[in-house]
């Protein structure tokens, strides 16, 4: 009996379908996209998963912009619809796509893809070279892009902890796994794997105890509950001090902020290089949407607390990413450098804690995003026998085997470096501006002077590659790619240039995106 | 005044040339070259065209004004226009392009870079060049300032001598450093414009307008005074100077000593002073101070330098310190001195650089103890790196002489001390040209010398006739180009608060006294 009356007075959940749809169909297509791997036979697989994965993107894209303006809170005040949102959202996506495209690639390596024939083989055993010998190209990674897309989706939307936690867990456990994919260098490979999951974990528990600290609280994990309950300054401040500090290390640590970026070069190095495009660009930005919502939503009101500790680990994440990619010998730990250096840049934003600094940053994301997956797209294309050819002494010359790709991947680098006409100046402009207008104007010139230091090693790159003369080891080619990462390289190039001439039309975007809603 | 956009045509017509020689056939480097020196031509022609409309008694304000609105988020305007100042700059860059195409010829045809690459990376560096001069939105300013760096930096690292990859990343790093503080004062002045008037501009007029509190003054003033002062280059900040300029090609080296490091001392006479006056008079001991130290400097370690291109770009150190100095003693005769002196030291450095870039590519050495008794093998190389020379040390008759002679004027008005110090400049320059044509024009003749040099071609002849002709007649007749400079300087004197200093001798011939 007890259990009918219980089923009675029990509400019926709303759920808004229209407004989840982005989350839903990536969600919907990652399912597919595993019952494909379960019953579709062989070589059938790879079409119908790349034709399942570009139009669930597609579509997903599409519902974004059809249920653009809307202010909500959905699924019962556990996913916030509204303008930052969606254009992370809608950013996500088109990352997702491009990286999608260079995932996609069959030709630069002569073994098939850049993934693992059978990742569960001991790296060097006679397994190992059994399946490799017997051409296996497996398109198990599409299933988990698709759902660490969804869980990306969700992240930056989370209006309260706990779903936020979810998404945090749905995005890095296929993440875990893709990085430790890689065809070649499978010890580092796993490694990195290894690695990324136990810190990440690690990372997980943190922000795990912070949000039961914030229940204690608040008596609710809900992002604008918590505000209430700090405006009405009902409890501990202790309490809050360190609720916040350990949600914040949960996120720093998925952002790669110093303290907690250790994981980043050996991570970026290990995992198979689509797939560091991909975490770099994507995961940053969902990373970014949460850390934003979390910091202006809930703890809006305690900022003047807060901030002190974002000034020190902002100043630091440059300092620390700026310093450590100068002494870098391989592209891709020193692009993982590179990439923490960004993340202090971007944090510029979130100090900022006005308008201006939410918009500016979710420019940012999306030019760092857009560089990021090509400059690791061209890094799959430089190859010797054993793979890519990832020292930096082996790209030397590059402007004179391979001028026009060395040229796509000059541009990036200006873009990183913050040269003006590029897309990276218009996302640092857009922050700094926002960080002096927001009164931190000393972590905007550290941030300046640590530009001045990285362009040198950005520019060093580009020394390398077209003053200097070509490496007397001829075995290092540009291979020609497919026209999957053509395109992808091709998209990267327009929209850096794109953003960086006419940056209006991004700024408009997110402009309008407005703030956050309670 | 016609309506016809001149300056978006400065800036559109070089970048479409290089775009176009980009397509040229690769195995025809000739057909590069021509192209390029046609449409450097057709600039020539334009600057020419919009000169002759230029209103001189408005010389104060920016005409052939051009205006879009860019980034309406940041209150961006691609807006151009340009005063008597921005004109005679514009005109002596358009004037030294087709001279620098002409002269360097055969300089890059056995270097590792492809010809098409550099007649359009030439081309691309005159349309900042008229960018950088032309703009009147901060913005706008700070990108062609940035944009600039990109094609001087491949000239040097991809055409320059054996060094050029230190010469080249030297040059760049010192270049984004000073672009970046400069891009901090930038952004603290728009958010500062925004505080004041509610709404954040770029505009230079709007920003000049405003009456910023002399301490944000102060900050905002050092990150554009640092910035320019490295590009200048004043002492301190002048070591990046002879490696770039000894290790560049001598076209290159021209366009950068002659035409690139005027952005440094216009921006100081334009932004400096007039949108941070208070923070520009506060300064005004240190500048005056850094220019002195900065003559007398670069003129005693030019005297001691054995390499003939590091000679001339100390020099070059040594001629900024005097326009830096005319700037910030806050005179009218000074500052149309310094405006006076940017256009002579542009053509006088050309001059040198190109001529002995003809004497060094005959020899292949740098060095001046290679040298001796040429003007008995080229007696027309030598007359011509010596009228070059003398224009340089400012002989009277000879351009520089009118500049030189203004700015120590203008300094000794106010500050009589500075102007004897600043004098011994000129004592120091006829040491260090005199010395080097000495050492390597006459005295006997080598053997090698007598072997490989010939004298010059009628190209070259061609290349340098017009900047030879240019000295002399601005030598004897500035009158032109200081009509055009003045009204602007009277209103930088203006923004500034400066008056000049009332003379101690009555004036005789003028009728008023201030």
């Amino acid at each position: 009996m007890s259990s009918l009356l219980a089923a009675a007075s029990f509400e019926t959940p709303t759920i808004e379908y229209d407004q989840l749809a982005p989350i839903i169909i990536i969600f919907g297509v990652a399912v597919v996209s595993l019952l494909v791997e379960a019953f579709a036979p062989r070589q059938w697989r790879r079409v119908i998963q790349l034709i399942v994965v570009f139009t669930g993107l597609a579509a997903s894209f599409a519902a974004v912009v059809m249920i653009r303006g809307t202010q909500h809170i959905a699924a019962m005040g556990s996913v916030a619809v509204d303008g930052p949102t969606l254009f992370m959202q809608g950013s996500i996506l088109v990352l997702a796509f491009i990286a999608a495209l260079v995932m996609a690639e069959r030709q630069v390596d002569p073994l098939g893809d850049a993934f693992a024939p059978r990742a569960s083989a001991l790296p060097g055993s006679s397994d190992e070279l059994a399946f490799t010998q017997l051409g296996w190209l497996q398109t198990e990674v599409w299933p988990l892009f698709l759902f660490s897309v969804g869980g990306m989706l969700l992240f930056p939307a989370s209006s309260d902890l706990l779903t936020m936690f979810v998404a945090l867990e749905v995005l890095s456990l296929p993440l875990y796994i893709m990085a430790g994919l890689a065809r070649r260098r499978r010890l580092l490979s796993q490694e990195a794997a290894l690695k990324y999951f136990v810190l990440g974990a690690f990372s997980s528990a943190f922000f795990l105890y912070g949000m039961a600290l914030f229940y204690g609280y608040a008596g609710s994990v809900d992002l604008s509950a918590i505000s209430d309950a700090l405006t009405a300054n009902a409890g501990s401040m202790w309490l809050v001090v360190t609720a916040t500090a350990l949600v914040s290390v949960g996120l720093l640590f998925k952002i790669g902020a110093v303290p907690f970026h250790q994981w980043t070069p050996d991570v970026y190095q290990g995992s198979p290089t689509p797939i560091t495009g991909f975490m770099a660009a994507c995961t940053k930005v969902a990373a970014f949407g949460a850390l934003l919502r979390i910091m202006y939503v809930a703890l809006g009101g305690i900022r003047w607390d807060w901030r002190p500790m974002m000034y020190v680990i902002a100043a630091l994440t440059m300092i620390v990413g700026t310093l450590f990619a100068l002494t870098q010998t391989d592209i891709k730990r020193m692009l993982a450098y590179s990439s923490i250096a960004q993340a202090g840049f971007m944090l510029v934003g979130v100090i900022a804690t006005n308008q201006a600094g939410l918009s500016g940053t979710m420019v940012y994301l999306v030019a760092y995003g857009i560089a990021t997956i090509g400059a690791f797209a061209i890094v799959t294309l430089v190859r010797d026998s054993t793979g890519e050819a990832s020292h930096l002494s082996q790209w030397a010359g590059l402007g004179r085997k391979a001028p026009i790709v060395a040229s796509a991947f000059a541009l990036f680098l200006l873009a990183f470096a913050g040269i003006p006409l590029t897309s990276g100046f218009t996302g640092k402009f857009a922050v700094f501006t926002a960080g002096i207008a927001g009164g931190a104007t000393p972590v905007v010139i550290i941030g300046l002077i640590a530009s001045a230091v990285a362009a040198f090693f950005y520019i060093r790159v580009i020394v390398l590659m077209f003053f200097n003369e070509p490496s007397s080891d001829d075995s290092v080619s540009v291979v020609v790619p497919s026209g999957f990462t053509t395109l992808a390289i091709t998209i990267s190039v327009g929209l850096t240039l794109v953003i960086g001439l006419v940056p209006q039309l991004i700024l408009n975007l997110a402009n309008q995106a407005g703030l956050f809603i309670r | 005044m016609s309506t016809f956009p001149w300056l978006l045509a400065l800036l559109v017509v070089p970048l479409i040339g290089a775009a176009i020689v980009m397509f040229l056939p690769k195995n025809s480097p000739a057909l590069a070259k021509q192209f390029g020196l046609l449409v450097s031509l057709i600039v020539f022609a334009l600057t020419v065209g919009m000169a002759l409309q230029f209103v001189t008694a408005q010389a104060a304000d920016f005409q052939f004004t051009y205006s879009f609105s860019w980034i309406p988020a940041f209150g961006v305007n691609f807006a151009l226009g340009v005063d008597g100042i921005a004109l005679v700059l514009i005109a002596m860059a358009a004037c030294l392009v087709p001279v620098v195409m002409l002269a360097g010829w055969n300089d890059v045809d056995g270097s590792q870079g492809s010809v098409r690459g550099y007649v359009a990376l030439i081309l691309v560096l005159e349309a900042a060049i008229v960018g950088v001069f032309a703009a009147t939105d901060l913005f706008l300013f700070y990108v062609f300032f940035e944009a600039m760096l990109v094609p001087v930096y491949f000239l040097i690292g991809r055409y320059g001598g054996p060094r050029r990859n230190y010469a080249a990343v030297k040059f760049l790093l010192y270049s984004l450093f000073g672009g970046l503080l400069m891009l901090a004062s930038l952004i603290g002045l728009y958010v500062v414009s925004a505080r004041i008037t509610g709404v954040g501009t770029f505009d230079f007029t709007a920003l000049a307008n405003l009456n910023i509190d002399p301490d944000t003054q102060k900050w905002l003033f050092l990150g554009f005074f640092i910035a320019f002062a490295i590009k200048a280059p004043l002492v301190p900040f002048h070591t990046w100077l002879p490696d770039a300029a000894a290790e560049s090609t001598p076209g290159t080296a021209v366009l950068l000593v002659g035409v690139l490091d005027k952005v440094g001392t216009f921006g100081m006479l334009r932004y400096c002073l007039e949108l941070f006056p208070d923070a520009s008079r506060w300064a005004t001991p240190v500048v005056i101070a850094l220019a002195v130290v900065g003559i007398i400097y670069g003129a005693l370690v030019a005297i001691g330098q054995s390499d003939i291109k590091r000679l001339i770009a100390y020099t070059s150190v040594s001629h900024f310190g005097f326009i830096a100095l005319g700037i910030f003693v806050m005179t009218t005769r000074g500052q149309s001195g310094s405006a006076l002196y940017m256009v002579n030291h542009g053509f006088s450095t050309a001059a040198l650089f190109l001529i002995a870039g003809f004497l060094i590519s005959r020899r292949g050495s740098r060095l001046i103890e290679d040298f001796g008794g040429v003007q008995k093998v080229a007696p027309i190389l030598a007359g011509t790196f010596l009228v070059a020379g003398l224009s340089s040390l400012a002989l009277p008759g000879l351009s520089s002489f009118v500049s030189e002679f203004l700015v120590l004027v203008g300094t000794f008005e106010r500050y009589r001390w500075i102007g004897v110090v600043a004098t011994l400049g000129i004592v120091l320059a006829a040491l260090y040209i005199l010395l080097m044509y000495q050492r390597t024009m006459t005295g006997p003749t080598p053997d090698e010398v007598g072997e490989r040099v010939t004298d010059l071609r009628g190209r070259e002849v061609l290349a340098v006739a017009p900047i030879l002709v240019i000295i002399v007649v601005l030598g004897f007749y500035p009158k032109p180009v200081l009509d055009v400079i003045n009204p602007a300087i009277d209103r930088v004197m203006h923004a500034v608060n400066a008056s000049d200093p009332a003379p101690e001798v009555a004036p005789v011939a003028e009728g008023t006294q201030p």
